[in-house]
């Protein structure tokens, strides 16, 4: 396969090229559309689930702001807003904790000699990997005992859980293209080890830092299951009033809810994007 | 640093303060070590407690034989003690002091409102005992031990089934602290008075659903490999500057909300949604049914995973150097030859990642199927959920999650072995 197509390619080879871009193409279109389709949806002006004619001849009527004027509560129902209060009550919490111990214990991670390397990796990776129906089964038993079952810190505790393997993740690999020598040199120059670590070290991992912190947030952000066993009705998020939503009736409400979140996923998206351009130019590698 | 060393008289190497190097430098290592070990500490005990205690009590609640919050031995203490003597293969009923400790232990499990949750435990393994045990608890307690016996005519008389012996041989079985009859339902199996036996082809609904499980994820593992390879190629293939481009169209439905992606799918795929609609403007006349079945399953599991399959492929065929391709042509290959030969063996590192990683999300999977999957598309998740929201037989949940667990921590092994999880890389 080449990039471009050379004029001497033959016909066998112009079918090749220009199929596999349009099958490639298909795919695309596959992954992006049913996002893309959302969307316009969400600003019908009916209680329909599909373009009305209204829409596809573009006319203004068929338009209106109505689905998201019911996220707000215009239709006295506040059920959405009170989600979205939760959610965001949630997660900023679970992040912090899941931020500030895996940012320690990735440092830890790549210390030159850490006992017991490998099995710590796998077990504080192993959240990420365990079944979400299993690690919310197990929960909804311990934290029973506990008393922990259907509270707020609950909630918290169980998602900074399901965070952590993303922050391990993100920050080891800033931290193992991190350039020792720095901190043996603001040692010479007289820095003590906490003055190093804020001053020299801390700037140079943000990056990592913070898409770990990102991933933490938005695995608080959009988690279902672990909500519906370990929390009760007062820790409804934003995911959950969707399932919920989803299985009984499902309200047109969704389809702005859904594009709000993705605009979301976009800045973040930009975000991360931005912050590892950053890293990389911090670290003296061009971005690629 | 070799003015800080010198040789003592047995020819050991000192460090400046005296101390052998050796010693010193294992001193130095240990310090290492524990410092490293600190800064872990405080996120170990959290995970620990977190989610380590918690996975462990699920696995303990598989095998615990408890009825509400007790044991069972613990609520039937004469029962159990005097079911020991009785041989349900005898084909006779318990005798007379297995009734009378039934008597006793049920006045106090009443007294102690224990006796319908005992009912329901049992209940579990075989239908029907739960009334009984409700229906008995009060007239017993009316009884007295001492002088009102003897019992079994008068259990008979509250409802013949207390002579039936598969309950009783269900009581006996299951009469210690732990059992294995959560694992043994958990595989469609049930324990008779004969043994152990595989229960009626039409209540084998587990192992049925198991087999649905791993044979969906098979396939949507199949349907992201086989939409995903083209992808990659055609990424890594690129200038970097294009690829990166297209990188984003990856990543958005990546980082877009799971439910988001699982309500877009359910909009568009139903009766009256927006690909219904386009398929009738085509001029067909019948709309097809895309949800609430397999079908609708694939589609959309398939959609959510695919970028779990592109970004390992993409980073390992962005190692493979073009000029490899160009050699085996120049060296007379064909176009398929030089890919089925050369291309396609230094991407299997990124298909086995790939597949794995997918395949081990997939078996897993809860919202998507609950959603979209109907009858006849759900997964193991979603009856491990059922028994959580309506049914309560938590033992059984357990049960369950503790094979799904052992299954998925294999996959975990071998994608350890194959990748390394510390190779894991996001975005």
């Amino acid at each position: 396969m080449a990039t471009t197509l050379p004029s001497y390619a033959t016909f066998g080879q112009r079918v090749w090229f220009y199929g596999f871009r349009v099958i490639c193409g298909l795919i695309f279109f596959f992954l992006i559309f049913p996002i893309a389709v959302i969307v316009p949806l969400s600003f019908n002006a009916q209680d329909f689930f599909t373009f009305t004619p209204e829409m596809l001849r573009l006319d203004p009527d068929g338009y209106s702001l109505k689905h998201y004027r019911d996220f707000f509560g215009a239709n006295g129902d506040y059920s959405w807003l009170q989600a979205f209060s939760n959610s965001i009550k949630i997660a900023p919490l679970a992040t912090l904790i899941a931020v500030s111990l895996g940012t320690l214990a990735a440092i830890g991670l790549t210390q030159p000699h850490v006992p017991f390397k490998k099995p710590i990796t796998a077990l504080l990776i192993s959240p990420m990997i365990v079944p979400l129906i299993i690690t919310s089964a197990g929960m909804f038993f311990f934290y029973a005992n506990i008393g922990l079952q259907g509270t707020f810190m609950g909630v918290v505790l169980a998602h900074a859980a399901l965070g952590i393997p993303f922050v391990i993740i993100t920050v080891t690999a800033t931290l193992s293209s991190f350039d020792e020598s720095l901190t043996r040199a603001a040692a010479n120059m007289g820095a003590d080890p906490v003055t190093t670590f804020f001053k020299v070290q801390m700037p140079l991992i943000l990056p990592g830092v913070i898409s770990g912190g990102l991933f933490a947030f938005i695995t608080s952000f959009d988690e279902v299951i672990v909500v519906l066993l370990v929390g009760s009705a007062g820790q409804k998020t934003l995911p959950w009033q969707m399932f919920i939503g989803l299985r009984e009736q499902i309200s047109p409400t969704i389809l702005a809810v859904a594009t709000i979140l993705v605009t979301i996923s976009i800045l973040l998206l930009t975000t991360i994007e931005l912050l590892r351009r950053r890293s990389e130019r911090l670290r003296g590698i061009t971005p690629s | 640093m070799m003015a800080d060393t010198h040789v003592d008289e047995n020819g050991l190497v000192l460090a400046a303060d005296g101390t052998p190097l050796k010693q010193s430098l294992a001193r130095a290592l240990r310090a290492q070590k524990i410092r490293a070990l600190l800064l872990i500490a405080p996120l170990l005990l959290f995970v620990t407690i977190s989610f380590v205690l918690p996975i462990g009590e699920m696995l303990m609640r598989s095998v615990q034989n408890t009825a509400g919050t007790e044991y069972v031995p613990d609520l039937l203490p004469n029962v159990v003690e005097e079911v020991q003597e009785w041989d349900p293969a005898s084909g006779e009923m318990p005798p007379e002091p297995v009734y009378r400790a039934l008597a006793q232990d049920l006045a106090t499990a009443f007294e102690n409102r224990n006796h319908t949750q005992l009912g329901r435990r049992f209940n579990y393994e075989s239908a029907g005992m739960s009334s009984i045990f409700r229906k008995s608890g009060r007239r017993v307690s009316n009884w007295d031990i001492e002088t009102d016996g003897p019992f079994r005519e008068k259990f008979l008389d509250i409802d013949e089934d207390w002579g039936d012996i598969e309950y009783w041989a269900t009581i006996k079985a299951n009469s210690g602290y732990y059992t294995t009859s959560y694992f043994l339902a958990a595989f469609d199996a049930q324990r008779t008075s004969e043994g152990i036996a595989m229960k009626d082809p039409d209540q084998r609904i587990y192992s049925k659903l198991m087999i649905r499980t791993i044979w969906l994820s098979f396939l949507i593992t199949f349907c992201t490999f086989a939409l995903g390879y083209p992808v990659a190629w055609l990424l890594a293939d690129l200038p970097t500057k294009s690829a990166n481009l297209l990188l984003i169209l990856v990543l958005l439905p990546f980082w877009t909300s799971l439910l988001v992606r699982t309500s877009a799918w359910k909009i568009l795929l139903q009766q009256q949604g927006v690909i219904n609609d386009f398929w009738i403007a085509l001029g067909f006349t019948e709309r097809m049914s895309l949800i609430n079945n397999q079908l609708g399953v694939v589609i959309a599991m398939t959609h959510i995973l695919l970028p779990f399959m592109i970004l390992p492929l993409y980073s390992v065929m962005k190692t493979i150097p073009p000029s490899y391709l160009r050699a085996a042509k120049s060296l007379g290959a064909t176009n398929t030859v030089a890919f089925i030969r050369v291309y396609f063996p230094q991407t299997t590192p990124g298909i086995g990642a790939g597949s794995l990683l997918v395949f081990i999300l997939a078996v897993g999977y809860f919202i998507t199927p609950e959603l979209v999957g109907g009858a006849d598309g759900t997964f193991i998740s979603n009856r491990i959920y059922y028994q959580f929201s309506s049914s309560g037989n938590w033992g059984l949940a357990a049960a369950l999650g503790t094979i799904m667990l052992v299954v998925v921590l294999l996959l975990y092994y071998i994608y350890d072995k194959l990748v390394g999880v510390d190779n894991v890389k996001l975005g």
